[in-house]
């Protein structure tokens, strides 16, 4: 406890003493880990749009006009043994033609369906839609559907799939890349200012180790030091993603209520749920870096 | 007890600073080493404080081998000794008290040690009166009282000084030198390394003269003033291969 202390009290001597640099290291961690957060953030709100679009984008399969019951219940027994099947839900012709009106007629659709009386315009429009437990296998399960006999026409999202796919996988590039030139500036700098911490305390060093310090003793200090601008570096950026995301999220909820129709499928992940995950692996980030940075740099420096 | 057994140093540079060196120097002596620069007197210093390792030859030191000591060994050695140099190595951001209480809390003494052992040094070494003042306030012979008050704090068995009155004038010079005598009288071993000839005569102690790297003269060589010593079992053996050895290469 006593060298618990007397580390924290000398570690925190030491960014008071070279401020300078100490300022620097904490705004290199901080910009690293606030990038870090952001695209974090991008990530798991398209990883969100992709959950959403597994959920209510379907496959959709339409029949042969001769198809029977009988065969129609072949092909879905067909669809679920392939298996990845999360769901198979069928609509009956009437049931198409009522969501038909309910979504593209509007107030007119009274006025409008009136026209067609008893004669159900969609009545070959039954249909099975199909819900997989991943999305990225809509594609070959629906090439799958199309040669069973008796489909006449599959129809899935896969435009939104492949978007979303590669979308995401830029974004996981381009954050990877400006991440890792970071923290690569950020390893540079954390070691840079625990050099420069060494360099003052040379003499000091130099007497605890003839007085008969251990290495732990030495080095505590400098540990401490790198810990600190990593734990800082990490709440800086947290706090300020805590009321950015806020205010982003009420901007964009607000500018999506224009949009009601489409607003199911493209919602932010709640800041509730995002924000301990960031902490988490912000302070750990931060730390970490600090931690092992300072450990390894101070290793260079003293012989003991 | 310090012990050296044909000790040779040869730095990278090609210099051979010390040359089968053999010395010994028993508990509760006061011992000189002097000599001309670059007969070796500061090598041997370091040596003793394990700051370099020899190529040959064993040092023992209050029982701790220093050839076969292991690395977290050493901060153990280091607290058995206390070393005061010729530029008083003080910090200046901090004063008096917390200069000597620096020794002890990087070794993790209490609050309780360091409020009972700082204050009773700083008596002996007549600074009570200083204790607040910062190191740039003091004289000479003020900060290097300071720098054995530290070296003493940890209550270690010898004392090694490198010139410690190197920067002194006269007076201050008396006033250390019969410090480190008072410390001395209490039991401690104290090994002085100068070059001052003149500071030497006046003291009557032993006197190691060094010259090229080796032991030219030795005052008091061969005259132990605590009786006979007790040698470790493993320095013992030792001293017995290398007896065989020599008289096989005889």
């Amino acid at each position: 406890m006593r060298t618990f202390l007397y580390s924290l009290r000398q570690g925190l001597a030491n960014l008071r003493r070279n401020w300078l640099f100490s300022v620097a290291s904490i705004a290199t961690v901080s910009a690293c880990i606030f990038l870090f957060c952001l695209f974090y953030s991008i990530i798991a709100n398209v990883r969100g749009i992709v959950y959403t679009a597994e959920t209510t984008v379907g496959i959709t399969v339409f029949f042969d006009k001769d198809a029977d019951d009988v065969r129609k219940a072949e092909i879905r027994d067909a669809i679920i043994s392939k298996g990845g099947v999360k769901e198979v839900v069928y609509t009956s012709a009437d049931q198409a033609w009522e969501e038909f009106k309910t979504d593209y007629l509007g107030d007119d659709a009274e006025e409008l369906s009136a026209a067609f009386a008893d004669d159900n315009p969609l009545a070959d429009s039954d249909s099975y839609e199909i819900f997989l437990e991943d999305i990225e296998d809509q594609e070959s399960m629906a090439s799958y559907i199309s040669g069973l006999p008796g489909v006449r026409e599959v129809n899935y999202a896969n435009t939104v799939v492949s978007v979303l796919k590669s979308l995401n996988r830029v974004i996981y590039i381009l954050s990877a890349v400006i991440i890792g030139v970071l923290v690569a500036v950020s390893v540079f700098l954390i070691s840079n200012t625990i050099s420069v911490a060494a360099a003052f305390r040379k003499r000091e060093n130099e007497i605890m180790r003839l007085i008969g310090a251990t290495d732990f003793m030495i080095r505590a200090p400098f540990v401490v030091e790198g810990l600190v601008i990593g734990l800082v570096g990490a709440i800086i950026p947290l706090c300020a993603v805590f009321f950015i995301y806020r205010r982003v999220m009420d901007y964009f909820m607000a500018w999506l209520s224009g949009f009601s129709s489409d607003a199911g499928l493209i919602g932010l992940v709640p800041l509730e749920r995002i924000f301990p995950e960031l902490c988490a692996y912000g302070l750990i980030f931060g730390a970490g870096m600090g931690f092992i940075v300072s450990f390894f740099t101070i290793r260079k420096h003293l012989k003991v | 007890m310090i012990l050296l057994e044909d000790v040779s140093k040869t730095y990278q540079t090609g210099v051979r600073a010390v040359k089968d060196l053999d010395l010994r120097i028993n508990d509760g002596e006061f011992v000189f080493v002097t000599g001309k620069s670059g007969s070796g007197k500061s090598t041997l210093f370091k040596l003793l404080t394990r700051e370099i390792t020899p190529e040959e030859g064993s040092i023992i030191v209050n029982d701790f081998d220093l050839d076969s000591i292991r690395r977290r060994q050493i901060p153990r050695f280091r607290r058995s000794i206390g070393v005061v140099f010729q530029d008083f190595r003080l910090l200046n951001d901090r004063n008096v008290y917390e200069n000597v209480a620096f020794a002890q809390r990087v070794i993790g003494a209490s609050g309780y040690e360091i409020r009972t052992n700082v204050p009773r040094m700083l008596k002996l070494t007549g600074l009570s009166h200083k204790y607040k003042n910062m190191p740039y306030e003091l004289s000479g012979g003020e900060q290097q009282r300071v720098a054995i008050a530290r070296a003493l704090v940890n209550q270690p068995r010898v004392i090694l000084a490198d010139e410690p009155t190197g920067n002194l004038d006269e007076a201050n010079t008396a006033e250390i030198m019969k410090l480190l005598e008072d410390i001395n009288q209490m039991g401690t071993t104290v090994v002085v390394i100068t070059h001052s000839r003149a500071m030497v005569e006046t003291m009557h102690k032993r006197v190691i003269t060094m010259d090229k790297g080796r032991i030219v003269s030795d005052s008091g060589a061969l005259q132990p003033r605590g009786g006979s010593v007790v040698l470790p079992e493993d320095v013992k053996s030792r001293q017995k291969r290398r007896i065989i050895r020599r008289r096989e290469t005889l």
